[in-house]
């Protein structure tokens, strides 16, 4: 692969506590700062809902929540969680007053297991206790809090035993729009749950995602919407004491896409296997912003996000954000990155940010690369007599195959494979 | 039998400076069962032979042809030539990313066949020519090229060779970053398919070396774009220790 860049440690190589790897385009002021102030101080820790607001950290520890959006000021786009997405196009999600009427409306369904019955829907009042257990980290995501009045509570109870339930979220208006989703494993329950999203809809979502002790949860959320969609969707989880959580976003369709995954692996023996898959087109934004947080001892997670891009400024947008605090001892944690540019015009921005703040860890590493696939590679399979279409279907599809695999739903690993293919299509044309 | 004719080839590429002519006029016939070693100094278009036969879209062609059995070469496209029984072995294979090894073999193997092969007896080819070739198991389930070593690219370059059993395999280079035992292994692969399957073999290099275990029948010194002189096996012996000058002077 020409044009890449490879950065990697292996697992269980000697650590450093406190050594901090940052993004490769960290400007030289930010990466001073982190060396002066040491990780994990006082200040940093805080989880302040205040004063602290709008001072650059460059500690994911330090980041505000809030559940307010006026605690965070205006974005002005030179936010470091911000400096990617073009808030021209998010349609006043992030500055204007959001409708949760005009959201698009979720049916649930058993679709594989026996259920029907016990998987309890409802509509719960955001005073509920089980909703907003994880205050917002942004404010189009605390905009989206302040619009809704209820969420949708999905509940996989305890006997729930490979069970696939998908929510059809289906879009019919571009009103700027708020929702609010929980989905909550119970203790030991195993299936997965669908986040199925289509149509039009300009949209701030938030996911929450509560795994009881021992609960085993498979969330896959597709965002396959029409062109002119707009979708920020915040997905957090809390993982409880040995429980599993298997994330995978995929996101094909929208003009913009911001998907912001949180793993909390807040108790002991958890563990977060953050999957994703994008493939962006001309003109589209799509972005992938993940938080690892490892806050207890004996957690593990693993993240591999692959990405394809075709076409005139397709944009994809990759971070990575994993912290392995003091109390973390015991933890093995990789992130990678991998995108696939096949046509000139297309960018990838891929940035991983390991934060370490205990040497006592198993292992802990990061990578990211960049592929072309050019016309050398296409020649070199086409003087094996591969004609050129099957060529650029061989590559994509062996590229991007290894996340489809690990979803695990038949019928869903089809519909991919089958959405990939008309990805493809339009190249050719 | 077949047969490949060059005929008068004249190639070039465009560059920021305009049209650049790389091959002045090169004229050459290859049987099957043959082979014919081609040696000269660097830069005097070898690679653009053996890429221009290929078809890379970056060559030119100002003039001649290319026939094989009076088939026009130059008017089928990259995928057809392969189709039709020619091979090139790369001097530079480049690293594919997404795509296996197991994946990338059959993919070929079903196109230049126009069938799948029957999986159990292909996937005992693999591992047989993988075996003779020294080639590790786990070579199948790696990305095409990727990581691998020089040495490992040209390994796996004549198990496609092997694999695909063309009529006409063009080298170019298969020797240069191979050590001592590579060099033989690999001779060895380029034998067999010579014998297996009557290949007519175009070996581009620049030691005797290699022509110790690959006997030429043929050797051609290319100078300047053009064939400068031809001979048999002693020619290489001569070049050896006389070098290029004497060509070079008259170009
Ligand atoms: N893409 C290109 N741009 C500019 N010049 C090129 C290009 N490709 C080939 N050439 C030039 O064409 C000439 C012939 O190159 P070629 O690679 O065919 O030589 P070669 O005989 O294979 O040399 P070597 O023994 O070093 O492999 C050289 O002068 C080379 O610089
Ligand atoms: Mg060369």
């Amino acid at each position: 692969m020409a044009d890449s860049i490879i950065t990697d440690r292996a697992k269980g190589a000697p650590l450093i506590a406190g050594f901090t790897e940052e993004g490769e385009d960290l400007s030289p002021l930010n990466l001073a700062a982190s060396n002066l102030s040491p990780l994990g101080g006082d200040a940093a820790k805080e989880h302040s809902h205040g004063g602290g607001f709008g001072v650059a950290d460059s500690s994911r520890a330090g980041r505000p929540s809030s559940f307010d959006p006026n605690d965070f000021p205006a974005l002005t786009g030179r936010e470091e969680d911000w400096r990617f997405t073009p808030l021209k196009r998010l349609k006043g999600l992030h500055s204007e007053a959001l409708s949760a009427a005009a959201a698009p409306a979720i049916e649930v369904k058993v679709t594989e297991g026996n259920l029907e019955l016990a998987v309890g829907v409802e509509q719960a009042a955001k005073s509920d206790a089980r909703v907003g257990f994880l205050a917002p980290e942004d404010r189009v995501a605390a905009n989206a809090f302040a619009a809704v009045e209820t969420a949708t509570v999905i509940t996989v109870p305890a006997e729930a035993d490979g069970d696939v339930i998908v929510a059809s979220i289906h879009g019919g208006n571009d009103t700027p729009s708020a929702q609010h989703i929980v989905i909550i494993g119970e203790p030991g329950a195993r299936a997965t749950v669908v986040l199925d999203h289509s149509g039009l809809a300009v949209l701030s979502q938030n996911v929450e995602i509560d795994l009881k002790e021992g609960a085993d949860l498979n969330v896959v959320t597709l965002q396959r919407w029409d062109d002119a969609a707009v979708h920020a969707s915040d997905q957090q989880a809390r993982i409880g004491r040995d429980a599993h959580l298997k994330h995978t976003a995929v996101s094909f369709g929208g003009d913009v896409v911001r998907v912001t995954p949180s793993a909390r692996l807040s108790a002991q023996g958890g563990e977060a296997e953050m999957f994703g898959l994008y493939f962006a087109d001309a003109g589209q934004h799509l972005e992938h912003r993940l938080f690892v947080d490892h806050a207890a001892p004996k957690c593990t997670s693993n993240v591999l996000y692959k990405g394809a891009l075709q076409g005139e400024a397709a944009h994809a947008v990759w971070i990575g954000d994993v912290l392995i605090r003091k109390e973390a001892t015991g933890t093995d944690s990789y992130e990678a990155n991998k995108n696939l540019v096949l046509t000139d015009g297309a960018r990838a921005d891929s940035v991983p940010n390991l934060e370490i703040e205990t040497g006592a860890i198993d292992g802990a590493g990061h990578s990211s690369t960049t592929g072309r696939f050019d016309d050398e590679h296409l020649f070199y399979l086409m003087a094996r007599g591969i004609d050129e279409k099957t060529a650029r279907r061989l590559v994509v599809r062996g590229f991007l195959n290894e996340i489809i695999q690990k979803i695990g739903v038949a019928s869903i690993e089809e519909q991919l494979s089958e959405a990939i293919e008309a990805e493809l299509a339009q190249t050719e044309n | 039998m077949s047969t490949l004719e060059i005929k008068d080839l004249k190639v070039g590429i465009e560059t920021e400076q305009g049209h650049k002519e790389i091959l002045k006029g090169v004229n050459l016939t290859i049987n099957t069962g043959e082979t014919h070693a081609i040696m000269g100094p660097n830069g005097s278009g070898k690679s653009t032979l053996a890429s221009t036969i290929a078809g890379h879209p970056r060559y030119i062609v100002t003039g001649g042809e290319i026939l094989l059995d009076g088939e026009n070469v130059l008017e089928m496209s990259v995928d057809e030539r392969a189709k039709a029984g020619l091979f090139l072995a790369m001097q530079y294979p480049v690293e594919i990313p997404g795509v296996t090894m197991t994946n990338f073999l059959r993919t070929a193997k079903t196109a230049i066949d126009g069938e799948a092969p029957s999986l159990r007896t292909w996937t005992k080819d693999v591992k047989g020519a993988m075996e003779k070739l020294r080639i590790d198991p786990d070579f199948a389930a790696r990305n095409v090229n990727e990581g691998f070593s020089g040495g490992e690219k040209k390994r796996v370059e004549i198990l496609q060779l092997e694999l695909f059993k063309p009529k006409f395999a063009v080298l170019d280079e298969t020797d240069s970053g191979l050590d001592v035992d590579a060099l033989k292994i690999v001779s060895e692969g380029v034998n067999r398919a010579q014998e297996e399957n009557d290949m007519g073999t175009l070996l581009i290099t620049h030691y005797t070396r290699i022509l110790r275990y690959i006997k030429p029948d043929f050797v051609h010194v290319f100078v300047d774009g053009h064939v400068a002189e031809q001979g048999g096996p002693e020619l290489a012996d001569r070049l050896e220790e006389e070098g290029y000058d004497r060509y070079l002077a008259k170009a």
